[in-house]
């Protein structure tokens, strides 16, 4: 059986390898995908509590969780997509106008 | 003994692999690495029993988002912003500083509070026998109805958000 802790360690970890990918990172799609592995490590310390405290509930937020980032992922991209088309760049430091 | 060693390689595989998706210069190599390591965090979710979500999270995440991010790194043509690299060597210095103390502290965090509560209605042999899916229905359709709709009215939005931004003109 393993414990609760060796699986909050991993979504420790999980969550701060995204932090650190969002801090480091220029590429404004490698940052996007930071923020999943960050969502994706919150849904495992979910999952996690679920299991070891017997409810479901953790569970049914995952889901939640997963829908909202997959309108995210959309809307983002979307984005992206737009600030590409008229700046030419995916380099966040030069994403700094909010209107140009 | 084979649980626990499923999820050392299991652990491991997901860490690697989530520190490869920041450290890889082209997006392409990043979105794959991040395909594997939500694969494997599906892997981890079985060992949780949570089967339902395992499923979902190769379907939702491996699936459709990942095939939506491989297909805008496909559509913006990045071959200029390969060599993007973070120019002040301060902010990597930085970055990595506060990530450390950032896992220090949740560490911390995890060592203070008392990690028991309240058991729920739901022991993992009675969850067992109901079936995951079944369960997690049950209390989707019931408990959580509100919840459930909203989100479709969420995912409504964004999908008219995501064509009215990405639409060249309205």
């Amino acid at each position: 059986m393993i414990s609760l802790s060796s699986y909050l360690i991993l979504s420790a970890v999980l969550f701060t390898v995204g932090v650190v990918g969002f801090l480091l990172r220029r590429n404004i799609i490698v940052i996007f995908m930071s923020v999943e592995l960050m969502l994706n490590a919150a849904n495992l310390a979910f999952i996690a509590f679920s299991r070891f405290l017997h409810s479901v509930d953790g569970q049914i937020f995952v889901l939640f969780v997963m829908a909202v980032a997959a309108a995210e992922a959309a809307v983002g991209l979307a984005i992206i997509m737009a600030v590409y088309r008229t700046k030419e760049t995916v380099n966040a430091d030069e994403m700094n106008l909010m209107k140009w | 003994m084979v649980e626990t060693a499923l999820f050392i390689v299991l652990s491991v595989v997901t860490v690697i692999t989530a520190i490869l998706v920041i450290v890889q210069r082209n997006p392409v190599a990043s979105a794959i690495y991040l395909i594997i390591t939500f694969f494997c965090l599906a892997g981890i979710y079985l060992l949780l029993h949570a089967q339902f979500i395992a499923i979902i999270q190769v379907l939702v995440y491996a699936g459709a988002i990942m095939v939506l991010f491989l297909f805008v790194i496909m559509l913006l043509n990045l071959e200029k912003e390969r060599k993007l690299v973070a120019r002040h060597r301060l902010q990597k210095v930085l970055g990595v500083f506060l990530g450390i103390i950032l896992l220090a502290q949740i560490g911390l965090i995890f060592n203070s509070v008392l990690l028991e509560g309240t058991k729920g209605k739901f022991p993992p042999e009675q969850v067992a026998i109901l079936g995951n899916t079944e369960v997690v229905a049950r209390l989707l359709f019931t408990d959580f109805l509100l919840p459930f709709e909203i989100t479709s009215i969420l995912l409504l939005v964004a999908i008219i958000g995501a064509i009215v931004l990405a639409k060249r003109q309205i």
